[in-house]
């Protein structure tokens, strides 16, 4: 082979295996650190061997092995430099090979589920999967993430710590703590999605690759975990990238629902999560992510808000908030209502949510509230509440449209 | 990625004779060669006491040279080793492999894109 063509297929390789050589190195020398370090080291054996032996057939178990046996030569050389070491331990015994696919695939779940451990903090967690699971760089989270780049370093190099010191297990759960773990794991990467999603700062290109991230650890954990509730987080990023050109118009402003264009919806992205939803329902085990994924696919499928099916979205709301009880799902319950049976039905609904506490800080809350004011042309009573959630509001785009609602307002209310 | 691991020690501790110490700088001769092997080197100098330094200036179009620079702290600017990492967290694992991590500071300072905007102060 070529040297060129060895560089092309290392690179390849590296995209699609590092992670798993990864996974598996950390079980067979006990820690990121070792692995990490002979994770490089394989890489630069390949580099080294490859253009002139050619690309081996299984570049996972080649790449395993070289970095497993550079590492205990290591350990070796130094053991005779300082006396024994505790890693040699791990040396005494004999490596299964790694090279049975449910092995490897077991590995990448044991990595998941110990960064996604809730014994580190959420911070932690994140920076920990994208770095590890992800293999973005640290640089590239800081930037995502709009954080000095030693910030994120720190928090990779303490969740190492916690996990090394505290002797976590580098394991795939057992049945009776599963559950919460697979919770755990979907919630990191729906965190990651709403960071890239929600935010409108910084530089948007960076924003969308945390999406598309996210998306990328959403198929993994739908092909490594038997879990509707995988599938269903899928759907539910897939639905809402579908549209996510649509949110935000040329200016940077926010686009309603209502006013979005319809026509620019990514109708495969749509195909694909409704095939996710109906896999997750037949499940008969259908959770808060899966019924979030039907209510925005019931969104995705209207030609319009007017020719939406509220009846079945508010249904859907009601199966969430009986099994997920929040503020803010009761908050988007009371306004499909206001949607299904008019204004004065979803004010009602939306007040009573108000009223029960939890939602005083939360600008949407005020901005749903003005909403149905305004349709009601309660014009005082909106503008107070617009002012409300104007004060409430962090993000630029949101705070220009919520603005714009009120000069709406002061023109339109004028006697 | 580039990377300078720029390292500070107290030479009081550093040559002072302690097993630990001499343990260090028996490493830090051939510690260029572990990080050949795994490929993160770049280049890297140990330097000598600032006693040998001269600190230059230019200003005004006038050159003035003094000796020095006298230390402040306890510590001192005793050598570098550019490396070559995949990132920042790779970049501190590396040095904390440095021998000299072990008695004084490595600080790990990305090398400049020029490519990339200058900073905003």
């Amino acid at each position: 082979m070529s040297q060129a063509g060895a560089r092309v297929s290392l690179e390849a390789v590296y995209r699609t295996e590092a992670r798993r050589v990864l996974a598996t190195l950390i079980r067979l020398l006990g820690g990121f650190d070792a692995a990490e370090e002979a994770l490089h080291e394989a890489f630069a054996a390949a580099a080294e061997q490859w253009p002139r032996e050619g690309v081996p057939t299984n570049p996972y178990a080649w790449l395993v092995s070289a970095g497993r046996f550079r590492t205990i030569d290591r350990w070796r050389r130094q053991a005779r430099l300082a006396g024994a070491l505790p890693q040699l331990a791990v040396l005494a015994e004999p490596a299964p090979e790694p090279a049975m696919p449910e092995a490897v695939q077991d590995d990448e779940l044991r990595l998941i589920f110990t960064c996604c451990h809730p014994a580190l903090a959420p911070d932690a967690r994140i920076a920990l999967t994208l770095r590890e699971v992800g293999g973005l760089t640290t640089e590239e989270i800081a930037r995502a993430y709009l954080s000095p780049a030693p910030t994120i370093a720190q928090r990779i190099v303490r969740a190492k710590a916690k996990i090394r010191d505290e002797a976590i297990p580098y394991e795939i759960p057992g049945r009776a703590d599963l559950p919460d773990r697979i919770d755990s794991a979907l919630r990191v990467v729906y965190l990651i999605f709403n960071e890239g999603y929600a935010a409108t700062q910084g530089p948007s290109l960076t924003r969308g690759d945390l999406c598309a991230e996210a998306v990328r650890l959403g198929r993994l954990l739908v092909d490594l975990l038997d879990e509707p509730e995988a599938l269903g987080l899928l759907a539910l990023m897939l639905l809402h990238e579908a549209r996510r050109a649509t949110r935000v118009d040329a200016a940077g402003d926010l686009v309603l629902l209502e006013n979005q264009d319809r026509l620019l919806w990514d109708r495969a992205r749509i195909a694909e999560a409704r095939a996710l939803i109906g896999q997750s329902m037949g499940s008969r085990r259908i959770g808060p992510y899966g019924l979030q994924a039907a209510i925005a696919a019931v969104h995705a499928q209207a030609p319009s808000t007017d020719e939406t099916d509220w009846a079945q979205i508010t249904g859907l709301y009601d199966v969430l908030l009986r099994i997920a009880p929040s503020p803010v799902i009761g908050l988007n319950r009371a306004v499909a209502l206001g949607m299904r049976d008019g204004p004065q039905a979803g004010l009602v609904a939306i007040e009573a949510v108000i009223g029960e506490g939890g939602l005083g800080g939360y600008h949407l809350a005020h901005a749903a509230r003005a909403d149905m004011q305004r349709r009601l042309g309660l014009t005082e009573a909106a503008q107070a509440s617009y002012r409300r959630a104007l004060d409430l509001a962090r993000q630029p785009a949101e705070r220009r449209f919520l603005q714009g609602r009120l000069d709406d307002l002061a023109v339109r209310g004028a006697p | 990625m580039r990377y300078a691991c720029i390292i500070y020690y107290d030479p009081s501790v550093l040559f002072g004779g302690s097993p630990e110490a001499n343990g260090v700088l028996a490493q830090c001769e051939t510690h260029d060669e572990v990080l050949k092997a795994s490929g993160h080197f770049v280049a890297g100098e140990a330097l000598t006491m600032p006693d040998e330094a001269m600190t230059v200036r230019m200003r005004d179009g006038k050159m003035s040279a003094v000796d020095g620079p006298f230390m402040e702290t306890k510590e001192m600017l005793g050598g570098f080793i550019i490396i070559e990492a995949r990132d920042l967290n790779e970049a501190v694992q590396v040095a904390a492999g440095i021998p000299q991590a072990r008695i004084g500071t490595i600080e790990v300072r990305p090398i400049v894109d020029f490519s990339q905007p200058r900073p905003e102060l």
